[in-house]
Order: structure tokens, then C-alpha cells, then sequence
């Protein structure tokens, strides 16, 4: 209650403080803040934008905005994820394709705008953060606020009374209330001991502003874990077929990713040998039959070219870890291994292929380019069955995944394959325009059909094309994130903070004693919650449980009822809270003895 | 591996539909105990009022809890700020001055004195219902040889469960039994749903979600779901209860007489506040733990996945709901919204998502 009553004294422009816990502002600045506002200049200016980015209006803005930001990124493809799809998608949609990408819409997460509210949010969440943790810093080495003059007024308030003979005085019992308030994990200070009205102030929970500080600080540390990693991380991909061997150089990557800061020297040379790859598919269950199962590749790993080597086990949500890089095993697939003899007679290319995912059951997409022929390339082109079927349609599909009937359907071509010319070709697309075809479907010639040990000859004595059996490829993908470990450390730290923050409560508790004229010792005690508290009520009825076993009391529950909080009406506590003699009086007593001083003034 | 008992998928499909009928049963007495209870509610109020006077009868609902008036006025006016709201259960307890005008439920949520015969034979049913349910999930398990929550079907399935039994072991501490209605005919849709629409047959895990991971993560993502799915219930209740309250204090006819049997607003969001501050921490786990099983399984731990971006955006707007009860002029109607809104972008997450987008979460089993 009364923090709402300094943030409306106080503060002149609403919701200047965050999370409730009172204001950052002092009134002093606000008074300055008020002083400058005539003319504001400048720096005036700068002042009242800091205030407005860092108030938790702002704050709150920007924190659902992100929210709203971040949902195109789920609408559009996204370069990051996949740039071919943003490509086709462009091409696809030439009305407002373009428009979008001007929009940065298919790099949401990089885009200007998205960067910005981040941003922004961050720098409010800073500008929100350092001067609360100077106010708490200071709140945690000041002693609890002075004892209010109507304890009545606080939510939890209630009234002990000690009889005359128990030889518990004043003083006696606002160090009993005390000692039990600081075993109770309080910070307790004792006003006025010996005077008439003994007092104590009492506070704790300081853990949930620290809870709360550490979560918004440690989001910030996650933020910046995630930039270092893009900054000095990598990431790249490789294809291995059975027998091959990977080595961690650039060279040895399919595709790279480098992170801002990388340097070639960061690659430790470990490598992987690819021995053998198993899949097993489901042959039990009817919905899902051939669906894989379990993947798993048997690897040979060396740290350095020196170094012994170690067998090991590459599996999905297993990534091995090598020289400083995990390595996950990501997809997988059939290369048939062929031999290509060229029009001499001599083998132009000789080794498996690998043929890409394009449909059900491995229907894969095979690509043969052989620059080397004479005297003229050959290209092929066509598909890879493991166990082939054909429709009476002639549509040729695959019916299973395992190699019950392998099959390579294949155009050939020859001509330039413009391989010489050094531009950078794509391995799983052969361009045509410029090959004469030599086998084709359409043609005479009709397609090659080849089974594993079969080979066929091209026509007008261009060669011959094997097919001599089938392997298994793996694509591994290798990433190095040095900021991962940081990310995790500061969002487990985010979870601590948080957890404290909304579990810890932050409570203070006031007792104020005085003997009675017929001397009997009265006590009265009030609990006030800063922030959400739903167990204030507990934590009143375990105070009272407290003082009331380490008292002999007087007519214990008839007379030292606690007061219903006070609602609505503050004068419950002179009627209601005594006892049906005379206990009301010292509890009026109490009011006047304080009366006139504002009670929240300094209760921040 | 465990090979599949395919036995036991169908005695689990024969549990999910007698589940589905019980719920259907006791959903029919949940709405039977609302009606009747406003009846008699209004009948007791309305003797009352008649007993206090001519004239105050004139505010036929008001009257009934005879100057309330003005605590509901101050309730509403005068708890902008965040300590305002700060439950105070005596005052709750204290009874009618706490509560709101037309309301006869309890603040505090605690069960009343009261016997209300149809909510007692709902919440049975409801308990019968969700130990069938249970059976039916336990089957599917076993059926499967793994947890029961790899594919559409069984979140459905399984998530349903969870919503019920979340339900159940909350009234045994307060009496929610308003919410019946809504948690109940919500666990029929799901099972409707999974079973006409998602219904997948008992089968292996692909590798990617072969992972301990997915006993964590999933299971916890159920879990918040299942309290966001409560606070979602209470937050539109707090709505049509806090425009009714206003109504009534103005002197508007009361046309919601079942929502006395509805705590007041304020009740219903302090309460709704403490739930979704749990079930925010269990959606911050849920990141968290889907974050490391994306670095263990996809080698990056965040990759602005459509599944990803809708978690991230969930737990954003649920932060700003906690961030706004602390924010003068965002507490109540406008906290209330951003619940609601965060629950609405659960189900967006879990059903649009889930099969209409295209991402690494692909796992629908359809």
C-alpha cells in the first residue's frame, strides 16, 4: 500500500518503476527531474528518453513486441535454415516475393527491426537492472524501516497479551520477539528498548530482489554467450561414404560455415573414418513399416594424424566429441559404386556415388559426371532404386528401403560438361542444355537399367557404364560453439535467479511492546509483504505461534485474537483486536503515542 | 528395443474411449451442478434481500451481500499497483466484504460447507474417468515399450490425462470444481481429437526422438501446458466475472447467474498468477531442456526452428504477463488478456504448428 502511495508522490511520470519492489528513482531526482522540465534541453531530453526506454511500460512494450517479431520468422522460409527454399519461394511468389525480402523478412532473426527491439530491450533492461541493484545494494546494508505508528494499518496485524505476573516487561519482551524473529532468518533491529514503547523492525527475503537481479542479468549473459559463439564458432558438413576418411581441415568440409572470427588455425587435425553403417527399419508395425528405427555408424576416430586410433559409435543423439568440435551424425543414404570406361577403353571414373534423398524408401537422385573420358565427358543422370518396382504405367518407384532390388535408371549425355571453365557446379545437378543425349527413355537407344554386376554400353562406342554394387553414406555435420557452455551456465543461473525471485518472499515485521496500567505486558506485531505474498498469512500465524510459546499468555485465544486485516476499515484494530476489558486502551495508546507522523514516508 | 505388443494399443484404445464416455458423463453433471447451484444460490440470495428491507431489495444481487458494495468498489479502484494485489487470505476467507457483488463462492477457493450433490457426482465420475484414462496411457506405454508421448495422438492422449489429474489433485486443495466444465469438456475434445483426427497406430520412436531428452522436455512441456490450460480457464473466467461485477455495481441486470458459483475476479487472478508463475518456470525448463536436446540431436542448440520461435514466443508472452502484474494500469483485464493470448499461442504451438509448418519438430506421426 504504501509503496503505491510514494510511487504516486513521487514519481510524476507513471511507471517510472519496475517490478513493484518500489521506486528506483529517489525523490530527489524526480524533484530535479521536475525543476528542469520548463526547459528542457538537451540533456533533458536524453534524460527523459532514458527514463521512458528504461520505465517497465517500455519495457513491457518491447517485451511483446519481440514476441510479435518473432512470429514472421515461423511464416517465411528463412535463409538461415535453408536459403534454396527462400530462393524457390522468391521465384514462386513474384508478386510480393521481392518485397518481402526487402522487408528482411526471410532473415528475421538477423534483420534490422528484429536486432532493434532487442536491443532496445536490452538497454532498457540494463538501464532498469544497474540502478536497482545500487537501491538493493543499499537497502541490504541499512537497518529495516522505523516502526510505523498504526501497525493496525498492515495487512497481517494481530495482538499479544502477557499477564502482570509473568514478570515479562516491555524490554524483556521485544528481545524475546527478537532473538526468535533473527532465528527465523530476520533482520532485526530494536528501536527505543528501554523506553516506554519498545520497538522492532524486522526484515527478510532480501534473496528475491537478488533473484530477480541475477535472472535479467543472466539473460543478458546468455545474449552475449550466443553472439561469442557466432563470433568465434564453426559449422560444416561432410558426406562420407563407407571406407572414407574425414579430416578436420578445410579441405576436408563439403560445405563451411566460419564464424566471424575464425581462423583456419583453430581446426585441430583429428579425423574420421567411416567403417560401416547400420540402419535397422520397423518390421513390426503396420502403420509405420519401413520406417527407420535406428541409425547407427561405426567410426574410426584418430585425435591427430599421430595419434592411435579408436574405434567408436556415431549415432543420432549421440555426437561424438573431437579436438574441441562435436560431430552429429545427420543423414544418411546409398551411393552406388560404379566404373565408367570411356570410348578408349580405359576407366575414366571408377567409385561410388552418392545419390540423394528425393522420395519413400531412399527413391534417390543419381548425377555421374565424368570429365575425364575421351574423348569426349559423360555425364549421366537418373535414379537409384533400392528395391525397384515398376507401375503398368511404367512409373518406376522404390518399394522398400533395404536393397531387396537395386536398381540404376540412367540417361547418359556427353559433350562439354564445362567443368574446365572453373565456375563452381553443383554435384547433385547436371545441366544438359549444352550434352547431346545419348541414352533417354525417348530415344531409341532407350534408358541404361542397371543391376548390381551388370554393365551396359553406350552407344556409337562411347564407353561402358558398371554398376558393381551399393554403399551406405552418412552426412555428419561439425559444429564448434564456444559460447555454448557460457549460454548454458547463464541460463541455468537465469532459472536459479527466477526460481528464488518468485519463491523467496520479502516480508517485514514490526513488534511494538508496552506495559499496561495494571501491568500486563501488550504486544502488537504487523507483517507487510513487498510484492506478491500469498503466504503473509502463514508467515503471521507461525510469528504468533512463536511469541505465543515462549510467553505464559493471558486467556490465550479469547483475548489475543488476530485482527482480520484491514480491509476497508482502519479502526477495526481500537475495537475489535483487544480484549473485551481493557486491551483497548494501550492499543489506542499506541496510535496517539505516534500520531501525525505519515506512517509510509520512510517505508520504501 | 522392446518389440510392439500391438494387444496392448488396442486395449489402450478401448480405455481412451471409455475414458471419453466417463468425462462425457461427468462433464454433463459438472454443467448440471452450475445450473442448479445458481438456481439455488439466487433463491438464497434473493430471501435474503428480501428480508433486508424493501428498499435495498431493489438491487435484487447486491442486496444479497449487503454492503459489499464498497469493498469491491475499492478492489477495483483502488489496487493498481502490485502490492494492492498481493493475496491476503484473511481478507478473503473474512467472507462477503472480500468478495465481489453477485459472487457467493469463496475467495479463498476453499470448499464451503455447502454439499453441492452434482458437483460430488461429477468430480467421482471425473476420477473414475481419469483412472481409466490412466490405464489407457499405461497400456499405450507398454504397447509402445516407451513413454507414451512421441507422436500427435499421445500427446493428446497423454496431455489430456495430464490436464485431468492436474485438475483432480488441485481440488483437493481448493475448490475449483467451477472449472469442471471447461477441463473436462476441454479433455473430451482432446481424446475426440486424437482419436478421429490424429490417430496413429502403436508404433517405434524414429531416431531423433530416441533421447532421454524426450522424457524431460516433453514431459514437462505436458505438465505447464496442462497449468497454463487452468490459468487460461480462470483468466476468461475473470473476464466475463469482472465485467459482470461492474455491471452489477453499476445496476445492470445480472445475466450470468451461473458465474456466482465463480470466485470474484481478483481471486481468480491471484490465483491464476501463482499457477502460471509455476507453469512459467516449467516452460522456462521446457526451453531450456529443448535447447540442449537440439544441441545434442541437430548439433546448435537454438536455430529459430518454427517450434523453437512458437516456445520462444510463448515464453516471452507469459514473461510479459508476469512483468505487467507488476506494471500500473497492465494488472487485471489487461494481465488477464496476455494469459489468455499466451494459452492461445500454446494451441497454435501444439496443433497449427505442430502439422502445418514446416521445421525439425516434424514428429506428428502423420
Amino acid at each position: 500500500m504504501s509503496e503505491r502511495v510514494n510511487v504516486e508522490k513521487k514519481t510524476p511520470s507513471p511507471g517510472t518503476s519496475r517490478p513493484g519492489n518500489g521506486p528506483a528513482q529517489s525523490g530527489v531526482s524526480a524533484a530535479k527531474a521536475d525543476a528542469v522540465l520548463p526547459s528542457l534541453g538537451p540533456v533533458g531530453m536524453l534524460r527523459w528518453a532514458w527514463t521512458q526506454l528504461t520505465s517497465m511500460r517500455t519495457a513491457l512494450f518491447l517485451l511483446l513486441l519481440l514476441a510479435v517479431a518473432a512470429v514472421p520468422g515461423s511464416l517465411f522460409p528463412q535463409r538461415p535454415a535453408n536459403p534454396a527454399v527462400v530462393t524457390q519461394y522468391i521465384k514462386d511468389h513474384p508478386d510480393y516475393g521481392k518485397i518481402l525480402d526487402a522487408l528482411q523478412l526471410y532473415d528475421v532473426y538477423s534483420s534490422a527491426w528484429f536486432s532493434a527491439i532487442y536491443i532496445l530491450l536490452f538497454i532498457s533492461l540494463i538501464g532498469c537492472v544497474v540502478p536497482r541493484a545500487i537501491v538493493h545494494y543499499k537497502a541490504m546494508r541499512s537497518q529495516p524501516p522505523r516502526t510505523p505508528a498504526r501497525l493496525s494499518r498492515l495487512p497481517e496485524y494481530g495482538t499479544l497479551v502477557v499477564p502482570a505476573d509473568a514478570g515479562i516487561p516491555a524490554s524483556r519482551a521485544i528481545d524475546d520477539a527478537a532473538a526468535l524473529l533473527k532465528k527465523r532468518g530476520y533482520r532485526v533491529e530494536v528501536r527505543d528498548r528501554d523506553g516506554e514503547r519498545p520497538s522492532l523492525g524486522a526484515e527478510r527475503g532480501f534473496l528475491r530482489e537478488v533473484g530477480n537481479l541475477v535472472f535479467h542479468t543472466a539473460l543478458i549473459g546468455v545474449l552475449v554467450s550466443v553472439a561469442a559463439g557466432g563470433l568465434f564458432g564453426y559449422s560444416g558438413q561432410r558426406i562420407l561414404v563407407e571406407g572414407d576418411t574425414f579430416v578436420n581441415t578445410l579441405v576436408g568440409y563439403d560445405q563451411f560455415s566460419p564464424g566471424t572470427n575464425f581462423q583456419s588455425s583453430q581446426l585441430e587435425p583429428y579425423s574420421i573414418q567411416l567403417d560401416k553403417f547400420h540402419i535397422t527399419f520397423d518390421r513390426e508395425s503396420k502403420g509405420k513399416f519401413g520406417q527407420p528405427i535406428d541409425f547407427k555408424a561405426d567410426v574410426t576416430t584418430k585425435e591427430n594424424p599421430g595419434a592411435p586410433a579408436k574405434k567408436e559409435v556415431l549415432k543420432v543423439n549421440d555426437p561424438l566429441s573431437l579436438g574441441g568440435t562435436s560431430i552429429y551424425l545427420t543423414g544418411n543414404g546409398y551411393a552406388p559404386v560404379v566404373t565408367v570406361r570411356d570410348g578408349a577403353g580405359n576407366i575414366a571414373m571408377q567409385g561410388p556415388v552418392v545419390a540423394k534423398l528425393q522420395g519413400d524408401n531412399y527413391y534417390s537422385s543419381v548425377v555421374i559426371k565424368v570429365p575425364d573420358a575421351k574423348p569426349e565427358q559423360l555425364a549421366f543422370a537418373g535414379f537409384f532404386l533400392p528395391t525397384a518396382f515398376i507401375t503398368k504405367e511404367g512409373v518406376s518407384f522404390s518399394g522398400d528401403p533395404e536393397l531387396f532390388n537395386p536398381q540404376l535408371t540412367l540417361n547418359s549425355y556427353y559433350g562439354d560438361l564445362g567443368l574446365d571453365s572453373g565456375s563452381p557446379q553443383n554435384v547433385f545437378e547436371l545441366d544438359v542444355k549444352k550434352l547431346t543425349p545419348l541414352n533417354a527413355r525417348n530415344l531409341p537407344t532407350k534408358g541404361i537399367v542397371l543391376t548390381p554386376g551388370t554393365t551396359h554400353t553406350l552407344p556409337d562406342g562411347k564407353g561402358t557404364i558398371s554398376f558393381d554394387g551399393v554403399k551406405r553414406y552418412v552426412g555428419v555435420d561439425i559444429h564448434h560453439n564456444p559460447g555454448q557452455g557460457y549460454a548454458l551456465f547463464f541460463a541455468l543461473l537465469a532459472v536459479a535467479g527466477l526460481v528464488t525471485s518468485l519463491y523467496v518472499n520479502r516480508r517485514r515485521v514490526w513488534v511494538r511492546t508496552g506495559t499496561h496500567a495494571d501491568g500486563r505486558t501488550m504486544v502488537e506485531y504487523g507483517l507487510l509483504a513487498r510484492g506478491e505474498d500469498h503466504r503473509l498469512a502463514g508467515e503471521a500465524a507461525a510469528i504468533r505461534a512463536l511469541l505465543s510459546a515462549a510467553w505464559p499468555l493471558d486467556e490465550p485465544g479469547e483475548d489475543s485474537q488476530p485482527a482480520p486485516s484491514a480491509t476497508a476499515d482502519n479502526d477495526r484494530a481500537d475495537t475489535g483486536a483487544g480484549s473485551p476489558t481493557s486491551t483497548e486502551q494501550p492499543a489506542a495508546d499506541f496510535i496517539q503515542s505516534t500520531a501525525g507522523s505519515p506512517e509510509s514516508k520512510k517505508d520504501q | 528395443m522392446f518389440p510392439i505388443n500391438e494387444t496392448m494399443g488396442q486395449y489402450s484404445e478401448l480405455f481412451m474411449l471409455l475414458a471419453a464416455g466417463t468425462y462425457t458423463v461427468a462433464f454433463i453433471a459438472f454443467a448440471w451442478d452450475l445450473a442448479k447451484s445458481s438456481k439455488t444460490l439466487r433463491a438464497v440470495d434473493l430471501k435474503a434481500a428480501a428480508l433486508s428491507g424493501a428498499e435495498e431489495a431493489r438491487v435484487p444481487v447486491g442486496a444479497g451481500v449487503g454492503g459489499s458494495g464498497g469493498a469491491v468498489d475499492r478492489a477495483d479502484a483502488d489496487v493498481a499497483g502490485p502490492v494492492g494485489r498481493a493475496e491476503r487470505p484473511t481478507s478473503s476467507v473474512s467472507g462477503d466484504a472480500a468478495n465481489g457483488v453477485g459472487v457467493t463462492a469463496d475467495g479463498g477457493m476453499r470448499y464451503g460447507a455447502e454439499r453441492r450433490v452434482p458437483a460430488r457426482v461429477a468430480v467421482a465420475l471425473a476420477v473414475l474417468g481419469a483412472a481409466i484414462h490412466a490405464a489407457g496411457v499405461i497400456t499405450r506405454a507398454l504397447g509402445a515399450g516407451r513413454v507414451p508421448w512421441g507422436n500427435m495422438y499421445e500427446f493428446l492422449t497423454t496431455g489430456a490425462f495430464v490436464a485431468v489429474a492436474v485438475f483432480l489433485l488441485v481440488l483437493i486443495r481448493r475448490d475449483l470444481r467451477f472449472l469442471g466444465t471447461f477441463v473436462i469438456g476441454l479433455a473430451i475434445i482432446m481424446l475426440v481429437a486424437a482419436s478421429v483426427a490424429f490417430w496413429t497406430p502403436v508404433g517405434h520412436l524414429v531416431p531423433a526422438l530416441q533421447s532421454y531428452w524426450l522424457i524431460i522436455h516433453v514431459s514437462i512441456a505436458v505438465l505447464s501446458s496442462a497449468l497454463f490450460t487452468l490459468t487460461f480457464a480462470m483468466s476468461a473466467l475473470q473476464l466475463v466475472q469482472s465485467h459482470r461485477q461492474k455491471t452489477i455495481a453499476a445496476g445492470g441486470a445480472d445475466k450470468l447467474g451461473f458465474m456466482r458459483l465463480v470466485p470474484n475476479a481478483l481471486s481468480l487472478e491471484n490465483l491464476s498468477y501463482r499457477i502460471n508463475a509455476i507453469a512459467f518456470v516449467g516452460w522456462t525448463f521446457t526451453l531450456m531442456f529443448g535447447a540442449i536436446w537440439a544441441e545434442k540431436a541437430w548439433g546448435r542448440f537454438w536455430g529459430w526452428d518454427t517450434k523453437e520461435v512458437w516456445t520462444f514466443v510463448i515464453w516471452v508472452v507469459y514473461a510479459g504477463y508476469l512483468h505487467a502484474r507488476a506494471t500500473r494500469g497492465w494488472t487485471g483485464t489487461r494481465a488477464a488478456w496476455l494469459s489468455i493470448v499466451g494459452y492461445l499461442c500454446v494451441v497454435f504451438n501444439f496443433t497449427i504448428v505442430n502439422q502445418f509448418f514446416n521445421g525439425l519438430h516434424s514428429y506428428s506421426g502423420l
